[in-house]
């Protein structure tokens, strides 16, 4: 009886330890933001692209229509890749792109939207990425729907033929 | 009197390095307790990664705009979620992980205390 007790609860701990590592390992350990949550639009000056003024984000969106908010630079390979889709995103009518080109050189960046054609209504420019931080951003590219002052979707990575369907769904 | 200006030279060098480094304390501590979303096992402090080092730019900002500790990792909670701080919150969902150890604690000191006081009597 002396010995039991402790050896007892050793096996129990033992247990929950085993039990508790085990189940973790069957957990992906790479953090996937949820990126589904409603959010209201920050609102914080940011300069224009072309124009030497600066502007406050909230003033760019009208009430009652979609806006996409992409996040490129010149230097970033997959904006290369999602370029098509936002060159046909601005094709339809009931949406505008805003670009924020991320700490970019401006020539850089002029080069890139000449060789493949420019998808955007406005482009900002965040030259040391606190804007994109302010808009809760983890790198380029990615993508924010907006509507209404607010954030209903966001798209971490460069945009697909997926989320492409996606987008047009939600805007139809 | 040569000397003792060079003791006050020293001292002044010393009191102004002091001034400068107290500055900087409450930003590296707030970058130390925030994870670096996009490299995995880092803290915003040390990694240098383009989000990490627009994230330290930014809490520099919010330090010069008057914002204190708590309210810079309020306003990054509501932008990235719990996660960002290395330090959790207790809740529903944390709970098991701040009771854990304790548990474990006082379970290793009643086996400990068992024995004792079995080997005793």
């Amino acid at each position: 009886m002396k010995i039991r007790i402790p050896f007892l609860f050793l096996t129990i701990i033992f247990l929950v330890i085993f039990f508790v590592f085990y189940k973790g390992l069957q957990n992906s350990n790479i953090y996937t933001p949820n990126n589904n949550i409603e959010k209201d639009l920050p609102n914080f000056q940011t300069k224009m692209f072309n124009e030497d003024r600066e502007i406050f984000l909230r003033d760019i969106f009208k009430k009652d229509k979609f806006y996409l908010i992409n996040i490129w630079a010149s230097w970033c390979i997959p904006c290369r890749e999602e370029h098509s889709f936002l060159i046909s995103l601005s094709n339809l009518k009931n949406i505008e792109i805003v670009g924020l080109n991320y700490k970019d050189n401006s020539k850089n960046a002029k080069n890139f939207l000449k060789e493949l054609d420019n998808p955007y209504q406005i482009i900002l420019s965040d030259k040391d990425g606190t804007n994109s931080i302010e808009l809760g951003a983890y790198g380029v590219p990615e993508s924010f729907l907006i509507y209404n002052q607010k954030i209903i979707k966001k798209i971490i990575g460069p945009l697909n033929n997926k989320s492409f369907i996606e987008i047009k769904k939600i805007i139809k | 009197m040569k000397y003792f200006r060079h003791v006050l030279v020293i001292l002044f060098l010393l009191n102004f390095n002091f001034a400068n480094a107290q500055d900087n304390d409450l930003e590296s501590k707030i970058t130390k307790n925030l994870r670096c979303l996009i490299c995995q096992g880092q803290s915003v402090y040390d990694s240098d990664s383009d989000f990490a080092v627009s994230l330290k730019l930014l809490v520099s900002k919010k330090l010069e705009e008057g914002k204190n500790e708590k309210q810079i990792y309020d306003y990054l909670k509501d932008k990235y979620g719990e996660w960002i701080l290395y330090d959790p919150k207790f809740d529903k969902s944390t709970y098991f992980l701040w009771l854990l150890p304790i548990l474990l604690f006082i379970t290793g000191g009643a086996i400990i205390l068992r024995l004792f006081i079995i080997k005793k009597k």
